[in-house]
């Protein structure tokens, strides 16, 4: 569904991916890990052309993204809960919602909803109120539902326990498994290895803007590289 | 004062507040989004009010043809000027977009000096405004009710359209956050157009009532008002679009009574609203209703 390739993006004279590559297929959880600065949040936000990339494809459903902008790529089919969440706290919830259902057709919108709420109840319950007023973890929620709403074939999670109770993120994750069973596929950026591997299907580690490391979740969290470096073993 | 004169004035100042009031809307909606202080805003007065003009001297349009004509000129007229002045320079530093803002509003006011001349143009009126009425011993031309009537229809349409439909929500979400807006699948540059086309319309709306207020059209018709304007948006909180109008409306008052009270100081009736501007930005920079607006990325 996804394919990333060679992928060299430049921040001025940074040098922030170095011949990146991946790939997600359809139905799958995608995780790509790594610490702070490694470039994974530059890896997606090239993928929907926040940033322009230097040289390297990206290739969704067979056709090239890299020379669309953010908002043809969205309608291609791609959502995006971005780091930090980024949920438009003067808009209530509802209004959220309404605007991650922007790019696809009201028509839907009625069902799409009710399966968010169903996901989380608590979004129905504080429908009207402003999503500035959600604490941390709910905000995540309503950015997970934001996403949700345009009936993505691929979403994008940049980071969506950052900064959460152990609870939550429990909860997180534990929705971000079925989601996936009810037939997104999913690619999944995380510094929380341990709880990435154990849902993914595939996992790449990247390190300085290249990736070191790939594989199926579990043989990664057996790896003694990825034990030592990022599980604290 | 006697009573009857004072309830004049009242009325005056209303009307006059609420024509700075539309203005102010096209400034504030243009700042909430692009941090930006349109100065080409107030000319934007006078290209609709010549532009009403030949519609009704050169095509022999009845008024009620060339008024409309006339505001969605101007309309796509904003989305000229954005696209010319202001979108090349999106990512460039907010003093450059300012710059850009004051020479755009030079070369309008300069390109329709050379084009219309200097001469001052006079505007036709069409005589359903030029009615008088009397009420309570007053006489008030039509003109002068209608002034605020149609302000606070077009500040209820614009409130619908921000507050109820996807473009508008999209709008306020942009207000806040160019990038995660982008990740709606929203194309911004279409938002950004939308908005100008909107703050525009309500500028020629201002300018052509403008127009038959002080019927005298010349390529420098737009500075004051706008500046006025401008200072009525930063009163009620720049950003905020009631607080536009509401700041309209206390700042047309306060020049009316002012000269009103105190008839020796009416020569300074202008330099009121600049005493404004400075007592706002001293003490209460975010005006009004406004709240403190963050900077953008
Ligand atoms: N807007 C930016 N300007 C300059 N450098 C940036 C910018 N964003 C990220 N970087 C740099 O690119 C590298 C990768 O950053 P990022 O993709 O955010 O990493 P991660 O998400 O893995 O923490 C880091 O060295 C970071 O400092
Ligand atoms: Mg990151």
């Amino acid at each position: 569904m996804l394919r990333v390739e060679d992928l060299h993006v430049y921040y001025g004279g940074i040098h922030a991916l170095k011949g990146a590559h991946l790939k997600v297929d359809k139905g799958q959880i995608v995780t790509l890990i790594g610490a702070n600065g490694a470039g994974k949040s530059t890896t997606l936000r090239t993928i929907v052309g926040l940033v322009k990339l230097r040289s390297g494809s990206i290739e969704f459903n067979g056709e090239d993204l890299s020379r669309l902008q953010t908002h043809e790529i969205i309608k291609r089919g791609i959502a995006i809960s971005p780091e930090g969440r980024k949920v438009f706290a003067n808009l209530t919830i509802l209004e959220n919602l309404e605007l991650g259902a922007y790019a696809r057709d009201y028509g839907t919108f009625n069902t799409q909803r009710e399966w968010v709420y169903s996901l989380f109840p608590r979004l129905k319950e504080r429908e009207r109120q402003l999503a500035g007023t959600l604490s941390g973890g709910e905000q995540q929620m309503l950015a997970l539902g934001r996403a949700l709403m345009s009936r993505p074939q691929l979403i994008l999670l940049d980071e969506p326990s950052l900064g959460l109770a152990p609870l939550v993120v429990e909860e997180v994750f534990r929705i971000i498994q079925t989601i996936n069973e009810e037939g997104a596929t999913i690619l999944l950026v995380e510094q929380n290895a341990m709880a990435a591997l154990q849902i993914a299907h595939f996992a790449y580690v990247l390190e300085t803007g290249r990736i070191t490391l790939e594989g199926t979740g579990r043989m990664l969290l057996e790896d003694e590289r990825v034990r030592s470096a990022y599980l604290g073993e | 004062m006697t009573p009857t004169i004072f309830l004049q004035q009242l009325i005056n100042g209303i009307s006059l507040g609420s024509l700075y009031g539309l203005v102010a809307i096209g400034y504030t909606m243009v700042y909430g989004i692009l941090r930006l202080i349109n100065f080409a805003h107030g000319d934007l007065l006078m290209f609709a009010a010549y532009t009403a003009i030949y519609c009704v001297t050169l095509f022999a349009l009845p008024w009620y043809v060339s008024f409309p004509a006339a505001i969605l000129m101007t309309g796509l007229m904003g989305i000229l000027l954005d696209r010319a002045a202001y979108k090349p320079l999106r990512d460039a530093p907010r003093i450059s977009l300012l710059i850009s803002a004051i020479g755009a509003s030079f070369l309008l006011e300069n390109v329709a000096l050379v084009v219309l001349g200097g001469v001052p143009k006079a505007f036709p009126r069409p005589p359903l405004f030029d009615q008088v009425i009397s009420l309570w011993g007053l006489r008030i031309q039509v003109l002068t009710i209608y002034t605020p009537v149609i302000t606070l229809s077009l500040l209820m349409g614009l409130l619908f359209i921000i507050y109820r439909t996807k473009a508008g929500k999209a709008m306020r979400a942009a207000s806040k956050d160019f990038e995660t807006t982008r990740l709606m699948g929203i194309n911004l540059d279409r938002i950004i157009a939308v908005t100008f086309l909107l703050g525009s319309s309500l500028a020629a709306a201002g300018g052509i009532m403008w127009a038959m207020k002080y019927p005298q059209v010349n390529p420098f018709m737009g500075v004051f008002p706008g500046l006025k304007a401008f200072i009525a948006a930063v009163l009620g909180g720049i950003g905020n679009i009631v607080g536009a109008v509401i700041g309209g409306f206390l700042l047309g008052l306060g020049e009316i009574l002012i000269v009103a009270l105190l008839p020796q100081l009416a020569q300074y009736r202008d330099a009121f609203a600049f005493v404004i501007l400075i007592l706002v930005l001293l003490f209460r920079p975010t005006g009004i209703m406004g709240e403190p607006l963050t900077d953008k990325a």
